[in-house]
């Protein structure tokens, strides 16, 4: 076929494209695998009781808002590297200041508290399954990131699979702030960021491989 | 100076016309969108044979798979972004993509960032592609390859190629879009 045709081939009845396709397809994706991700912390790990009490205090919102600005600006990531020629620019910064903020916050903590206790606050009780029940819970969505990136067109893959898997790693985080007991800063400058880095390394890693088109 | 300046000048022009008639394509105008897709191609030919200088036939394979690309991924532009920008990076991706496929060291040699020259260098001579699309197109399932036959190459219109195959509209809609995007794929498993 000569490309001559295989432009007339093209343009021949050409159908609008919907405004903001890049847009609703993240939508889409968000709109299974968020209620998939609440379906495995309501059933696998539980919500935890007395929550509502807790979300008077000041200390309480540190976790879901850390998760939750993280969550925004990798999803605001993620949807800028899913078009070719975009630039990360100054979402770059938006990315890295809820990590710097969180480990500013945890020294200041360690550094008043008295010695003694400074293990117990990075710690926890739950140091153990912190890090892997976030990356648990953030397998729905990891998959759903991937799909809604799998119609788009990211050019750099490693990188595109990198921010859909801190976007899933950081909502991951936030609907597990829903079970999670700990509220130390020094715990979620640790444990949080490592539980949102495995979603973030794994799709470093499968993004050249599944994202290819 | 003046050399740089006219090019430049050049390139704006450019962008401001493509840019212009790739906005009407994508709200469905298909004169415009025509006229886009084959000023593009020049662009992406001469683009390519110059980065391509010591595989000259596969220069046409490479047009036809970008400008696949660019119908398939039309929807990831954004009105504010610069069109050069975005085609920049659809064809400096399928490009790598087929030196990687050639797994040589020749990619480091071939000069791949000045956006500026895609829009300004245009070559309207095609060569024949060496890829041949119909045989492609005749390895696509019924259910993709009929909806492209009739709707793309014939001309019907969706109800029409609904009523001659017995497919739904739905099904003739999602057969051309599906496809397309499979013909880009069969393309990139030969390269």
């Amino acid at each position: 076929m000569k490309t001559d045709e295989l432009v007339s081939l093209l343009s021949a009845g050409v159908t609008p494209v919907p405004a903001n396709a890049v847009g609703r397809r993240f939508a889409v994706a968000l709109s299974w695998g968020l209620p998939a991700t609440m379906l495995l912390l309501v059933f696998v790990l539980g919500i935890r009781p007395g929550l509502a009490e807790e979300a008077g205090s000041l200390l309480f919102w540190l976790k879901p808002g850390f998760a939750a600005a993280l969550a925004l600006a990798g999803l605001v990531a993620t949807e800028r590297l899913a078009r070719p020629g975009m630039r990360l620019g100054r979402v770059n910064a938006a990315l890295a200041l809820p990590v710097l903020l969180l480990w500013l916050i945890a020294a200041l903590v360690l550094a008043n508290a008295a010695p003694a206790q400074r293990a117990a606050l990075i710690l926890g009780e739950t140091w153990k399954s912190c890090p892997f029940n976030i990356a648990l819970l953030s397998l729905p969505l990891f998959a759903s990131t991937l799909w809604a990136l799998k119609g788009l067109a990211p050019t750099r893959l490693a990188l595109a699979g990198a921010s859909a898997g801190l976007l899933s790693g950081a909502l991951g985080a936030l609907v597990y702030s829903l079970h999670c007991p700990e509220s130390a800063a020094p715990f979620l400058a640790v444990w949080y960021v490592l539980g949102i880095a495995i979603p973030t390394l794994a799709g470093a890693l499968l993004g050249p491989r599944v994202l290819r088109w | 100076m003046d050399r740089i300046q006219e090019r430049d000048r050049r390139f704006t022009d450019t962008e401001n016309r493509l840019r212009g008639l790739m906005l009407q394509g994508l709200d469905g105008d298909a004169a415009a969108y025509h006229q886009f897709l084959k000023a593009l191609s020049a662009h992406l030919r001469a683009y390519f044979r110059k980065r391509l200088f010591e595989r000259p036939d596969e220069v046409e394979d490479l047009v036809q798979d970008t400008l696949l690309a660019v119908h398939n991924q039309r929807h990831t532009y954004r009105a504010d972004q610069p069109l050069t920008a975005w085609v920049h990076a659809v064809a400096r991706y399928k490009l790598i993509d087929l030196l990687r496929a050639r797994a040589s060291g020749e990619s480091l040699n071939v000069p791949l960032d000045d956006k500026l020259e895609l829009f300004a260098a245009s070559d309207t001579e095609a060569r024949e592609a060496k890829k041949d699309l119909d045989t492609l197109l005749a390895g696509l399932p019924d259910r993709q390859r009929l909806p492209i036959v009739h709707v793309k190459l014939e001309g019907l219109s969706v109800v029409e190629a609904a009523q001659l195959t017995g497919m739904s509209e739905s099904a003739i809609k999602i057969g051309v879009h599906r496809g397309l995007k499979a013909l880009a794929a069969k393309i990139r498993g030969i390269a």
